[in-house]
């Protein structure tokens, strides 16, 4: 046999090569990831404090006064995320459901192209369109600010309950449908079940990257006071906004409080992904047909 | 909200008198299968096919790979219909009801038709769910209970599940899960099991399991059952149905019914060449 050890050193030294730069890589985004919140949290920790989550910015805070909190901006984030949220999920997870359980596949592969060409549309963009027919002439809101988050959502939610429906055998349905269930009974006993946790999972991920979102907000619910308000018809604070805002003070007690509002953000973020990856663990357990 | 659907859409009348207890005919005819061609898209899957299917009887439906044997029996409870771009010609009547007739909803025809398919496909749900799945849907709900411990009676699986009904149905063996399936599909009382080789993903015993509930379900059932094992075949029919591949002009291949007749003919003394090549392993 003619297996020369020089061919041997090659390829080991080619392998040896590759599984270097596939780590080096892997950790380079984990070390970018630390740099981020690491700078962020080194930053914004000096602003945390119960007042921070609690008061509301002081109006003189520019001009010599200590800044107080970002109580309005956290209230107004949540509330137009939330109602971001109840427009786009039940349009994107019917939606979804449609293309892939009832649409003829031209309809389906129509749809799914636009999907990802609404995907791909920037969020100022977005803002635009919602400032020019509902905001200009009409006035800033909450809701018109959670409207455009809800189209930036919609794709997403779509997209991914999409995949997860995708990943329903085929034989379930055809088990239920062999026993005389009608399609949509088949659709929300077996295979809505077996998805949800999937769903859940793509819309939290939906959630976590529209919350963060400054340039729809910018144009269609800026113009906030710095009052705690609960009424989405009017312009709510956010803490998108109040990050862009404060960054470019001049104050450095404003621009440490943007970095706080920063490190706030992506805690909510962070503890957003990791409910849905705990989901997404249980429906894949349930497809995989974990006991 | 009512989701419950009447599970009598065919005329009861026709069917009336094939209730087990009101039947004074043995064996009638109870598909009518008339020159029926399907097809996916352009492509036939087969052709001209044209025999009649017997009430309480095992009819097994052999042939080699390919030659429509599961693109038939998908047409007698019309499940090729969730398949796009399925279509087909020619009749078949279900105790006289033109199946693919446009007033008939497949839905309530697969509620007389049951089907076990190749490979175990139980729900993950509890072993209770599963069976009782279809009596919820259909709104067979009174004695749940009952219904589902006849039902795994019947497709001998009750004494290995007793006593642990509330078990996900995807911890039982392969074998145990085909028959989870079986009781499945008896449990809402069907006039027509099809099984669609039931037995190909399941090891000797777990086979010969299935076998043998196949011989006592033809006691009440009319059993259709496509199998590319001709032992299997020979072993729990009385009527074989035996499918091959044809080439059109075109040099298309589609699947045509050779030869179909009792059984016992057919394993000993085809009247067809063809059949006999396959049953002597000479072909296929």
């Amino acid at each position: 046999m003619n297996l020369t050890s020089e061919h041997r050193r090659r390829r080991r030294t080619v392998n040896w090569i590759m599984e270097g730069l596939a780590t080096l890589a892997a950790l380079a985004a984990v070390a970018l990831l630390v740099i981020v919140v690491g700078s962020i949290a080194k930053r914004g920790i000096g602003a945390i404090s119960l007042d921070f989550f609690t008061k509301t910015p002081s109006f003189l805070a520019g001009f010599g006064e200590e800044p107080s909190g970002i109580a309005n901006a956290i209230v107004g984030t949540f509330i137009i995320v939330g109602l971001a949220v109840l427009m786009a999920l039940p349009v994107g997870v019917l939606a979804a459901i449609y293309l892939n359980e009832f649409a003829p596949r031209r309809v389906q592969t129509a749809m799914t192209v636009a999907f990802d060409v609404l995907n791909g549309i920037p969020a100022i963009v977005i803002g635009i369109f919602v400032f020019v027919f509902l905001v200009a002439g009409h006035g800033q809101a909450g809701v018109k600010g959670a409207f455009a988050l809800a189209i930036l959502m919609l794709p997403l939610v779509a997209r991914s309950t999409q995949e997860v429906l995708a990943l329903v055998p085929s034989a379930m349905r055809e088990a239920s449908l062999a026993l005389g269930a009608p399609r949509w009974r088949t659709t929300l006993s077996v295979v809505l079940p077996m998805a949800v946790g999937g769903i859940i999972t793509g819309a939290t991920l939906a959630t976590a990257r529209v919350a963060g979102e400054t340039a729809p907000l910018l144009f269609t619910t800026s113009l906030a006071t710095n009052a705690v308000s609960w009424d989405p018809s009017n312009a709510l604070a956010s803490i998108p906004m109040f990050i862009f805002t404060s960054s470019e003070q001049a104050d450095p007690a404003l621009q440490e409080q943007a970095w706080g509002a920063a490190l706030v953000l992506i805690t909510f973020v962070l503890v957003a992904s990791m409910i849905a990856r705990a989901f997404g663990l249980r429906s894949r357990r349930r497809l995989s047909g974990g006991r | 909200m009512s989701y419950v659907s009447a599970p009598m859409p065919l005329d009861p009348a026709e069917l009336h008198g094939d209730r087990p207890s009101e039947r004074k005919i043995a064996k009638d005819t109870v598909f009518q299968i008339d020159d029926l061609t399907a097809s996916y898209g352009r492509t036939p899957a087969i052709k001209h096919i044209s025999f009649g299917i017997q009430g309480r009887t095992v009819t097994a439906i052999i042939g080699p790979s390919g030659c429509g044997k599961s693109t038939f029996i998908r047409c007698l409870n019309r499940m090729n219909d969730v398949i796009p771009g399925f279509s087909s010609e020619g009749q078949i009547l279900f105790h006289g009801i033109d199946l693919q007739g446009k007033d008939v909803d497949p839905v309530s025809v697969r509620r007389r038709i049951g089907m076990v398919f190749q490979r175990p496909n139980p729900f993950p749900k509890s072993i209770f769910d599963n069976v009782a799945y279809g009596l919820r849907i259909l709104g067979m709900k009174d004695n749940l209970g009952d219904r589902v411990e006849h039902a795994l009676k019947r497709a001998a699986l009750w004494e290995e599940v007793k006593g642990r009904l509330k078990d996900s149905a995807l911890a039982l063996s392969g074998g145990q899960q085909q028959r989870l399936c079986i009781a499945r599909a008896i449990a809402i009382e069907p006039d027509v099991i099809l099984l669609d080789e039931p037995a190909s993903s399941l090891d000797p015993i777990a086979t010969s399991s299935i076998e043998d509930l196949m011989h006592e379900l033809k006691e009440d059932y009319t059993i259709v059952i496509v199998t590319h094992n001709m032992q299997q075949a020979a072993r729990v029919a009385e009527m074989t149905a035996f499918f091959s591949i044809s080439e059109g002009e075109d040099g298309a291949r589609h699947g045509v019914l050779v030869e179909y007749d009792e059984t016992e003919r057919i394993f000993t003394n085809p009247s067809e060449q063809r059949t006999e090549d396959y049953v002597t392993g000479r072909f296929g």
